[in-house]
């Protein structure tokens, strides 16, 4: 009685755990099959397979330019957002000041603000500022840049700052009594101890960034467009494959940066 | 090697002085430890020494070198932490070779002197390990080893055996102290454990509340206690409050007359009494100070037996004796005499509260 009770607790555990990652990989199983249907009209069963689609993407200007405005975007954001947070995870890990605990929530907030919030108050600061100063601001790529920015930071912040906690700050004055200054110390003590925080927390940017749709488009100019965006427009008009084998394309690259990541820092240890 | 020369060294945060004007001067060669209970400031005083905490006023001197203002990275002073501190992501020789590096020194020559230190340590063999691979005794060693590697001027050690277990502290202690004097390298140690001190010194410093309370050796300070905060502190005592009321001649509150060697001034005062200095039995009434009492507890310590005895209503003593095989040992409620000699009462004046 109680082996067979342990046992269907069991196999109730396993159904439902494969039952949830089944439901999370739903949507990728299909977009990938559907990447790969022969018709125009998606329907079940497919007709037949073809590699037409992905033949579709490389026709067509707006997938192209907004595959390489959203790479180079996440990129520069992910840079700047690593530039800017590790120093400021530095300071909040290390000094108690007035405010340190509400600028800690500051620099999270990007996460609790939904994408639309933040792309409307970001596209009317801008315009405000370019009135009051003339800088042509608005739908600039810098002003794309620094919006997705503000998306990077949080990750990074979070990500140092819990590595930082598990650093032994002994080992950075040990580092100091054997004659390394400050900037030797940062780089040959504090840097590659908490190298796994920035890593992940540069993957976890880029990613955000690069797939980011409701901001940008608050931010893109006449003329400039992301890949998201890219996306959205054309299903506005056609629903045939091209948009699954965009989104199979997107996977991999973001799967392709995991597995790197993966193999310098294991990301389960970190995140 | 050289003297290490503390002059007023003064620390304070606000109002808050955590070091008052400390002035200390280390041979050249000598082992000092700082002992004190936590927040005496000692841990602060070796941190200023290191350069990690700027001092509010007075001067540190390395010999003759004014190091008071430099960065920690300029004062060539070798240091051990209690949580071994080693560099995580480099290899045991790395860490020992990161002090040379710092330094400059020809890579030809980083090899002969890293191996030079682990042999030192002990530890040939292991410069290719990683830091999580060794037990806590061998990251201390590396941990030695790396601040050694750098001839430091002088070394100083942050409770360094705080996190090792008991038996291997012993170990590591003695090993210490050996590498210390084979060196013959200028050392200050921090610790809160008395038994540590005493063993590893050569001259001990007692501080409280940012104060240096006593400099000394064991014996001073153990026989010679320079106050009532030393007395406590170092070894055990048995405390008897009273009155000094004439030249030796000292009444406690419970009404028991003592006869007290040194000249204590009269007034408010306590006496002070080492546990071993007492003896029970006949011996003890042909002694300057003895009573009768009753025995209310007895502590079983293997080679010795606490014997607590209690005098009267308000005095009450303690004495250590040695558990002889063939001795009886004394039981809860036994009468017993207990006497001590006037050279074991150590007198303290008591301030007005």
């Amino acid at each position: 009685m109680m082996a067979d009770g342990r046992l269907a607790g069991r196999v109730a555990l396993y159904g439902v755990a494969w039952a949830t990652l089944g439901f999370i990989l739903l949507p990728l199983i299909f977009v990938t099959w559907l990447a790969f249907f022969a018709q125009e009209i998606p329907s079940f069963p497919p007709e037949g397979y073809s590699l037409k689609w992905f033949g579709a993407i490389t026709a067509n200007r707006n997938f192209m330019t907004g595959f390489a405005t959203s790479l180079q975007v996440a990129v520069a954001a992910t840079v700047i957002g690593l530039l800017l947070a590790v120093p400021a995870s530095l300071i909040l890990a290390r000094r108690q000041f007035l405010g340190s605990a509400a600028l800690n929530q500051l620099l999270l907030l990007p996460l609790v603000v939904p994408g639309v919030v933040m792309g409307t108050s970001i596209y009317v600061f801008q315009i405000e500022t370019e009135i009051a100063t003339g800088l042509p601001l608005l739908g600039s790529l810098g002003g794309l840049v620094a919006g997705h920015t503000l998306l990077v930071i949080p990750w990074t912040v979070r990500l140092v700052t819990a590595s930082l906690a598990n650093l032994d700050r002994a080992a950075e004055e040990a580092a100091q009594s054997l004659g390394a200054d400050q900037w030797t110390t940062f780089f040959r003590v504090t840097l590659p101890a908490i190298r796994p925080g920035v890593v992940a927390g540069a993957l976890f940017g880029f990613v955000t960034s690069f797939g980011n749709l409701e901001m940008s488009l608050f931010l893109v100019g006449p003329g400039r467009i992301t890949l998201p965006i890219a996306i959205l427009q054309y299903l506005e008009w056609k629903i045939d494959p091209t948009v699954a084998a965009v989104s199979v394309i997107q996977i991999l690259v973001i799967a392709v940066a995991m597995v790197i990541t993966d193999r310098y820092v294991k990301l389960a240890r970190v995140v | 090697m050289a003297s290490l020369t503390l002059d007023g060294l003064t620390k304070s945060y606000g109002d808050n002085t955590v070091v008052q004007s400390v002035s200390l001067d280390v041979k050249d060669g000598e082992f000092l430890v700082l002992l004190g209970p936590s927040g005496c400031g000692k841990t602060t005083t070796l941190r200023m020494i290191a350069g990690f905490v700027p001092p509010s006023g007075g001067s540190i001197r390395i010999g003759e070198r004014d190091i008071t203002q430099l960065p920690p990275w300029k004062r060539n002073a070798g240091l051990v932490f209690q949580s071994y501190a080693l560099f995580p992501h480099m290899t045991v020789a790395e860490n020992v070779a990161f002090g040379l590096e710092m330094r400059k020194v020809a890579k030809a020559e980083i090899g002969p002197r890293v191996a030079e230190a682990l042999r030192l340590v002990r530890l040939e063999g292991y410069g290719e390990r990683y830091p999580r691979q060794l037990s806590g005794g061998q990251q201390q060693r590396v941990a030695l080893a790396r601040a050694l590697v750098i001839r430091p001027d002088v070394l100083l050690l942050d409770e360094p055996l705080s996190n090792l277990d008991a038996k291997l502290r012993l170990e590591v202690r003695l090993e210490i102290r050996a590498l210390q004097q084979q060196l013959g390298l200028t050392t200050v140690m921090v610790t809160h454990d008395q038994e540590e001190a005493l063993t590893m010194a050569d001259r001990l410093v007692v501080m409280s509340e940012g104060r240096v309370r006593q400099v000394g050796s064991q014996a001073d300070l153990y026989e010679r206690p320079a106050d009532l905060f030393v007395a406590d502190f170092v070894g055990r005592s048995t405390m008897i409050a009273g009155t000094v009321t004439g030249p030796g001649a000292f009444r406690s509150e419970g009404g028991l007359v003592l006869r007290c060697a040194g000249e204590a001034p009269q007034g408010p005062a306590t006496v002070a009494l080492r546990p071993e200095r007492l003896t029970l039995g006949a011996e003890a009434a042909g002694l300057d100070n003895h009573a009768a009492g009753t025995v209310s507890f007895v502590s079983y310590l293997g080679a010795m037996l606490d014997v607590h005895v209690r005098l009267n209503d308000t005095d009450h003593v303690v004495a250590q004796i040695p558990n002889r095989a063939d001795g009886r040992i004394p039981a809860v409620g036994d009468a017993i005499t207990i006497g001590w000699p006037a050279s074991a009462c150590l007198v303290f004046p008591r301030e007005a509260a």
